[in-house]
């Protein structure tokens, strides 16, 4: 069980003098579906950036004992650690079974790689039930809704049977329908894994966050369940620069700079 | 779900292809007509692997030339060094001219060896290919890094062998070859085998290439093209995609050269630089650079107008090409293969949604 | 010692010539990304607009003068022309400007074999660019020493306009944050431009510049034109004192490669040390974040 989880010990990540990841310690455990909120500026794309490989940070950062801090992104892809992008990126003239294959396939070898594929593997199929794009299957992902490019991001990473799901803003543009669709999904599918959510939509925050992290100017601010976090002082100033009532979103999800 | 004429396009149109190449031309077009075909079926050979590299790929192999040149070397060696021992001499002609020693070459010797020579003729450019898109691509230098480096590549190819003189034939390069493996080549006969040899390697790499292309592999390379980044994320190393499609691309352009020296009598540095290098992308882009048949069909057209048109016109030829690089690159990116579906997409608007880019990735053959 | 002085010296000549090709680039290449293959071209009007004031100024020194900014003005009037007509509709196609500008090249050429003929034609130079200085056993030519002021003195000029001048500050803010500098109300396609008219007129000065050393033919540009696009890529994007180091550092590792080989050796030698340097640093000398190469 704790084998699984993601540690990470005194995270810092520096851009040209600019720190903007300062000593992040987190602990996220097996099954949790875990919310990272904050202001733009935050370090939370930062955070994901760093345990995936995509900048360079000092620290540690473990996953199921395993240390990630200077491997290669795809090394750590394949070690069960998957994301998504603020701006769902699917390989747009592929299909969606085609995508879906492409993520399930990062082990096999140079013959199976070099046939054509003959039938559907058996996680593709589950992962288009799942996300519910099996009656899209053949359809190009650039044609895809918005929220359906998103729910394909994640049924990538399933098939991919990543362990750890990273999303940044996976909600954001969504329709209220398409949201609650996209809460259930990430449900279901932290039943078996762990999950960790940047999101700035609060709403959403409150219906599905199993435990929440909240990070300020490069540090962890406080962490508890929603309950105790929206009860903290120190969030509510914060995002509001005063103690004041419980409705502490930015009214419109902004674009982080990373 | 694959009706009855979708699963018979691609070997059908295979067939036709075939029965064109085999049958129709060398009946219907005289000798030299023939020759001049089986030369623009070697650059054809050439944008089958530029369609895989950037069609698919997305890599802008701009130095196309220097695996052209590689393999048509590697030939040629080994055909003046038959054609020296046929009659007797110890060294190639032209080194009895320019040559300042009476011994060969030391890096000549093993190409009098016609098993190793050809050997060399594919795996020469590949390995040249896969050091230089190892370091290359390892450290993602990529896009217009990636283009320049492999056009200077060319560049410095054709001017080490215009530098070599007395072991390459320098500026002339090895010219005047006589025999192909014992076959005279001022043989009419032999010409035309030399014509059915290439026609059909130019099927056989089509039909490599297809399978590629429709392989997950093929999935993969567009997927790499268009999203590296994400291909990484993906648990895959985008390095060894590009470096799989840009070896085998290279392997080709090497064979063609090979083809082109029985089929035309000459290997030059004039053959290989920079410009013969972008020439070789231009077919494909004309064509259709992600399309098989587009790109096949562009090069052999590229090719047949600039012999015929620019011995009449050479001034209007060079308008007409800069020109058609300017429209076809510029205002198609799909190339004539794509004019069917962007027509298509003028006519119904609200289709245009429906396909981002011109080139599709179910448009394969 | 004086054969490496000299060899030293040759070496920043050849340093500079690629310099001055370079220069231009550093601005349409470095900062705005587009691989223009006609930027030789360019070179080559350069060249021919000299040819032609010489035809009609007899005195090789004032004619040389005048050349400079008529060469900058025809050079920058042609690449304005290009950019709107072709370029600004393929921003996001980077790699497909290159074969677009290529054709472009193919024309121009042809336009010059029309109208001035096909063989080289000579200018020719002021008395006072003829001679030759000697210093400590070392011979300095002229020529080669004006074109190393001229290289030097564009890279300042560049360095001031880009630093000082209003119109420097929007390239540069173009270059950084395009969508950011377009909603503080830059007209960006007019920068765009603007900066591409400067680079394109460099090249015109690299023109006159090189009818010191070498003939003028239709074809002159492309035999420079790959080189100077390396100078950049090694330099880095976007940066001025990356491109001057390394003009001068290839042209340094060329002539002492050529003097202890063969100029073609040395060809293949200098591109090995290119991408074994872009092993160390793939980004080049010096980087900037900029609008990403595809």
């Amino acid at each position: 069980m704790s084998g699984e989880g993601l540690t990470v010990r005194d995270l810092r990540v520096t851009f040209d003098g600019f720190t903007a990841v300062d000593g992040v310690d987190l602990d996220i455990h097996p099954g949790d579906l875990r919310f990272l909120i904050g202001p733009n500026g935050a370090g939370k794309t930062t955070l994901v950036d760093a345990v995936t490989g995509l900048v360079k940070a000092t620290g540690s950062v473990r996953f199921g004992g395993e240390e990630l801090l200077g491997k290669a992104v795809h090394r750590i892809a394949r070690l069960g650690i998957g994301r998504t992008f603020q701006t769902a990126t699917v390989f747009e003239e592929l299909t969606v079974l085609q995508n879906l294959d492409i993520a399930a396939g990062a082990g096999r070898g140079p013959l199976t790689l070099l046939r054509r594929r003959k039938s559907v593997p058996e996680s593709v199929t589950r992962a288009l039930e799942t996300t519910g794009l099996t009656d899209l299957r053949d359809r190009p992902a650039g044609v895809l809704a918005h929220g359906q490019k998103q729910w394909l991001e994640i049924g990538m990473l399933l098939v991919q049977d990543v362990r750890l799901l990273l999303l940044d803003e996976p909600v954001a543009g969504m329709s209220h329908e398409e949201r609650e669709a996209t809460g259930e999904l990430l449900q279901r599918v932290s039943a078996d894994r762990t999950v960790v959510v940047i999101e700035h939509d609060m709403d959403f925050m409150r219906s599905f966050a199993r435990s929440v992290s909240v990070l300020h100017a490069g540090k962890v601010l406080s962490e508890g369940t929603v309950a105790e976090v929206q009860a903290d002082a120190k969030v509510q100033e914060v995002y509001l620069g005063r103690a004041a009532e419980p409705e502490p979103a930015p009214a419109v999800p902004v674009a982080e700079e990373a | 779900m694959t009706t009855f004429t979708e699963r018979f396009r691609v070997p059908g149109a295979f067939l036709l292809g075939a029965v064109l190449l085999l049958g129709v031309a060398p009946l219907a077009l005289s000798d030299f007509r023939l020759s001049l075909l089986a030369k623009y079926l070697c650059y054809a050979i050439v944008a089958v692997g530029v369609s895989l590299a950037w069609g698919r790929g997305g890599l802008m192999v701009l130095g196309q030339g220097v695996f052209f040149g590689l393999g048509g070397y590697a030939m040629a060696m080994h055909l003046k060094l038959t054609d020296a021992a046929a009659t007797g001499e110890k060294l190639p002609d032209f080194m009895q001219l320019y040559g300042t020693s009476d011994a060969l070459p030391w890096w000549w010797k093993p190409f009098a060896n016609p098993a190793f020579a050809l050997a060399m003729t594919v795996l020469l450019p590949m390995a040249v290919a896969a050091v230089l898109g190892f370091f290359v691509f390892r450290r993602r230098v990529k896009g217009a890094y990636f283009a320049i480096l492999s056009q200077a590549l060319a560049a410095a190819l054709s001017i080490w062998l215009i530098g070599q003189q007395a072991t390459t034939g320098g500026t002339n390069g090895l010219t005047d070859i006589q025999g192909f493996f014992g076959y005279s080549l001022d043989d009419p006969v032999n010409q035309r085998m030399v014509y059915f040899i290439i026609a059909a390697v130019l099927l056989l790499l089509m039909a490599l290439a297809r399978r590629l292309f429709v392989s997950r592999y093929g999935e993969l390379l567009i997927a790499v093209r268009d999203s590296e980044e994400r291909v990484r994320f993906l648990g895959y190393d985008p390095a060894n995609v590009k470096l799989v499609a840009y070896v085998v691309a290279a392997g080709m352009a090497g064979l063609a050269g090979a083809l082109f020296v029985p089929a035309v009598g000459i290997i030059s540095p004039a053959l290989i630089g920079i410009v013969p290098s972008i020439g070789f992308v231009i077919g494909a882009a004309v064509g259709g650079r992600a399309s098989l048949v587009g790109a096949v069909l562009g090069a052999v057209a590229v090719a047949w107008a600039q012999s015929t048109l620019s011995d009449e016109f050479p001034a209007a030829w060079t308008y007409l090409q800069g020109l058609l690089f300017v429209l076809a690159v510029g205002f198609l990116p799909g190339g004539l293969a794509s004019l069917g579906a962007v027509l298509r997409r003028r006519r119904t608007p609200t289709a245009r949604k429906t396909e981002p880019v011109a080139v599709t990735a179910g448009e394969t053959a | 010692m004086t054969v490496v002085l000299s060899q030293t010296f040759t070496g920043i000549s050849i340093g500079a010539v690629l310099l001055l090709i370079a220069l231009g680039l550093t601005l349409t290449f470095g900062q705005m990304g587009v691989i223009n293959m006609a930027h030789g071209e360019f070179i080559m009007a350069g060249a021919y607009t000299t040819y032609v004031l010489q035809k009609s100024i007899s005195s090789a020194g004032v004619s040389l003068l005048v050349a400079l900014p008529l060469a900058f003005l025809v050079a920058g009037a042609m690449g304005a022309l290009l950019e709107w007509l072709l370029i600004r509709r393929l921003y996001t196609r980077p790699l497909d400007t290159l074969l677009v500008t290529w054709g472009v090249s193919l024309m121009l050429q042809q336009l010059a074999r029309d109208v001035f003929g096909a063989p080289n034609v000579q200018t020719a130079a002021p008395d006072i660019l003829t001679g030759n200085i000697s210093a400590g056993g070392v011979t300095f030519a002229n020529n080669r020493l004006f074109i190393l002021g001229l290289a030097l003195l564009c890279v300042l000029g560049l360095t001031l306009v880009l630093r000082f001048t209003p119109l420097g500050r929007r390239i540069r803010a173009v270059v950084q944050n395009r969508d950011l500098a377009e909603v503080s109300g830059i007209a960006t396609g007019r920068v765009d431009r603007i900066t591409f008219f400067i680079g394109s007129g460099l090249a015109g000065v690299a023109g006159v510049a090189l009818t010191l050393v070498g003939p003028i033919g239709p074809t002159m540009g492309t035999n420079y034109i790959v080189d100077a696009f390396l100078v950049v890529v090694v330099g880095g994007i976007g940066q001025l004192k990356g491109s001057v180091i390394t003009a001068f550092a290839l042209g340094v590792l060329q002539s002492v490669l050529e003097y202890s080989t063969t100029v073609s050796v040395a060809k293949v030698a200098v591109l090995v040390a290119i991408v074994a340097f872009l092993q160390w640093r793939p980004q080049g000398l010096y980087t900037l974040r900029t609008r990403s190469l595809a």
